[in-house]
């Protein structure tokens, strides 16, 4: 194990940021660290940095306690949310920083910082602008600034705060791609914090994800997605639906029929059925399930979806193919019957 | 101004109501400013440049304008240290009674600068809390230089590190995290990191602190004891020379405080238009 992180706790004041968290990475793990804003997935990757001192718990890397060093002797490299490169420096100098505070034993000689510095602006794909100032790059080459020069001090564990919080959708995509790639490269333990959970479920080897200063579940992508162990998780994870249910005999009854249910569930009582919009039966008219009226057909996509209001004010959005929703118009009485549903009292 | 042009009809005023607001704001400006500031001038100059000169070089005047520099001197650098300090603690870190001090800071503005004086008197005075030991120990504050040094220290306190704390709280402490990830220590992080992001903030609030300092009149009157020659700065030489009805060599010494303060202005503004394009790269978010 590369990286161990037990029982950590951290508080602001009265309001507690991390309720004894253990986690670990595996070494060349892709770790992403999800949750919504105020569950300590920022808190918890500025503990590993340094930047925060946690009140109890260990952080150990191979074995060696890191939270007795100092931030500048750990070795990690953070690439923070607003990437905080500095202003007055080129970007060559920004990534020559960490190689110039080396001591001086150990520190390389200006000719292979400068060398070292023209391989990792080929890296991150900016060739010929190691000379422009931060506030002379885009968004996303600020972010690939601030990469690089987190991986010239070649950092034990990189971490990346919201890397792409501050981008616009289409060059997030991108540079989700390239840093996938990069990291299959570098090979480097990396941890990042995101509250995307679209961006973790596709670059992540490993999710955990974060409510409340605790750990809710830490799993593979495929794992958090198809077998959550809590309503947090699958509602957390994707689009989800919420229909309240009566359980009878191992089956959720909804709207008076009965729907299969996955995963761990009571024996009967009442519950609440969670189903994604693209796991429902659309039924024109009477049938089984739940009875709505059609508000809206949404065409644009690649799937349709569909907006229906339910009995009470309630609102429903599910997917169906093109051809069923060019049966439907607004107006129309349909019948909405998930075909499996998870259920959590 | 998104898009409408100050000219477009919608936008323009009756002819009159324009002359009337414009003549009020020259009006004012000439009564408030400018005559003065000609004044000066005109009655430094009224019998000639001769007698200006020899004003100027008489030697109480001379003692004066060095005092004015050496008290300048001591209590800038002591400022420049202090502010940067307590902007950094204020800005860069969380710490119990943070408020408490940022109000503390500022109480110089508020409070008169008479006051100033006389609390220095109260305090280090012949009659005051800590006279009779200073007398046993054979320190005098008050009267002398070292008075006008503290009292100068205390009303210039606020000048940098007003000027850098609003800088900072909005650069935050990320740079400095940065810095540390990769290596830095703190003296290595203020010097390459914090100081070059302050720079022109620092400078300003330097070069506010110099004209205060050399101009400051009310707290130094109450300490220096006016002994000409001595403890007289330059304000306090053109009261003197005032009071004597020595107009000529009063307002030539006002002049010269005058020309400080229009040099200080200048070398801002100067300081300004070069550095604009570098000035406006800080602000980048």
């Amino acid at each position: 194990m590369s990286l161990e992180i037990s029982e950590i706790t951290k508080s602001y004041g009265r309001f507690p940021a991390l309720n004894g968290v253990s986690l670990f990475a595996e070494d060349g793990e892709f770790l992403a660290l999800l949750g919504p804003s105020g569950s300590g997935k920022t808190t918890l990757l500025r503990v590993i940095a340094g930047l925060e001192t946690p009140e109890g718990g260990t952080v150990r890397y191979r074995g060696e306690d890191l939270l007795a060093q100092p931030v500048r002797e750990r070795g990690i490299g953070f690439v923070f949310q607003h990437y905080a490169l500095f202003r007055h420096m080129s970007a060559a100098n920004n990534i020559a920083f960490g190689m110039r505070c080396k001591p001086r034993a150990t520190r390389p000689s200006n000719k292979a910082i400068k060398a070292k510095v023209e391989e990792l602006l080929a890296l991150v794909q900016l060739e010929g602008l190691g000379g422009r100032y931060p506030s002379q790059l885009s968004g996303g080459q600020r972010q690939r600034v601030a990469l690089a020069r987190a991986l010239a001090i070649e950092p034990k564990i990189l971490l990346l705060d919201e890397p792409f919080g501050a981008l616009d959708a289409k060059v997030r995509r991108e540079l989700r791609r390239w840093l996938r790639v990069l990291h299959e490269q570098t090979g480097l333990t990396t941890i990042f914090v995101t509250h995307d959970q679209e961006e973790a479920l596709e670059l992540a080897d490993r999710v955990a994800l974060l409510k409340d200063g605790a750990l809710e579940q830490v799993g593979t992508p495929e794992e958090l997605y198809h077998e959550p162990e809590s309503a947090f998780v699958f509602d957390f994870l994707g689009d989800s639906i919420k229909l309240p249910c009566v359980i009878e005999g191992g089956i959720a009854v909804i709207a008076g029929s009965g729907v299969p249910i996955v995963g761990p569930h009571p024996e009967s009582g009442p519950a609440t059925a969670y189903a994604r919009p693209d796991a429902f039966t659309v039924t024109v008219g009477e049938g089984p399930g739940q009875p709505a009226r059609v508000r809206n057909v949404l065409l644009a996509g690649p799937d349709a979806r569909i907006e229906c209001a339910v009995e009470g004010d309630g609102s429903i959005e599910v997917r169906v193919t093109h051809e069923e929703a060019a049966k439907l118009s607004p107006r129309d009485l349909v019948s909405l019957a998930p075909r499996a549903v998870r259920v959590w009292v | 101004m998104s898009g409408g042009k100050v000219n477009s009809p919608a936008r323009r005023d009756p002819p009159l109501l324009v002359a009337v607001l414009i003549g009020v704001a020259v009006t004012y400006l000439i009564l408030v400013l400018l005559l003065p500031l000609f004044t000066v001038f005109f009655e430094a100059l009224r019998r000639g440049t001769e007698t200006y000169l020899s004003a100027m070089q008489e030697p109480d005047t001379i003692a004066a304008m060095q005092l004015t520099l050496l008290v300048a001197a001591i209590a800038v650098p002591l400022n420049t240290v202090f502010g940067i300090a307590a902007a950094w603690a204020v800005t860069k870190f969380e710490f119990w009674g943070k408020n408490a001090l940022i109000t503390l800071i500022d109480i110089p503005f508020s409070v008169s600068p008479v006051i100033s004086g006389l609390v220095y008197v109260l305090l280090y005075g012949a009659n005051g809390w800590f006279g009779p030991w200073l007398d046993e120990h054979n320190i005098q504050i008050i009267f002398t230089v070292t008075g006008i040094v503290m009292a100068t220290t205390l009303v210039t306190l606020p000048f940098v590190a007003r000027e850098l704390i609003p800088l900072m709280q909005e650069q935050g402490a990320d740079e400095e995290s940065a810095a540390a990830t990769l290596g830095a220590g703190a003296w290595r992080t203020f010097f390459f990191i914090t100081l070059p992001n302050i720079k022109w903030a620092l400078m300003y609030g330097v070069l506010l602190c110099t004209a205060r300092a050399m101009g400051e009149f009310g707290a130094v009157a109450v300490v220096s004891g006016l002994i000409r020659g001595e403890t007289a700065t330059l304000p306090l030489q053109v009261e003197i020379l005032y009071n004597e009805y020595n107009f000529v060599a009063a307002f030539a010494v006002a002049s010269l405080l005058a020309m400080f303060a229009l040099v200080t202005l200048a070398v801002k503004t100067l300081l300004e238009v070069q550095f604009a394009d570098e000035l406006a790269a800080q602000r980048w978010r």
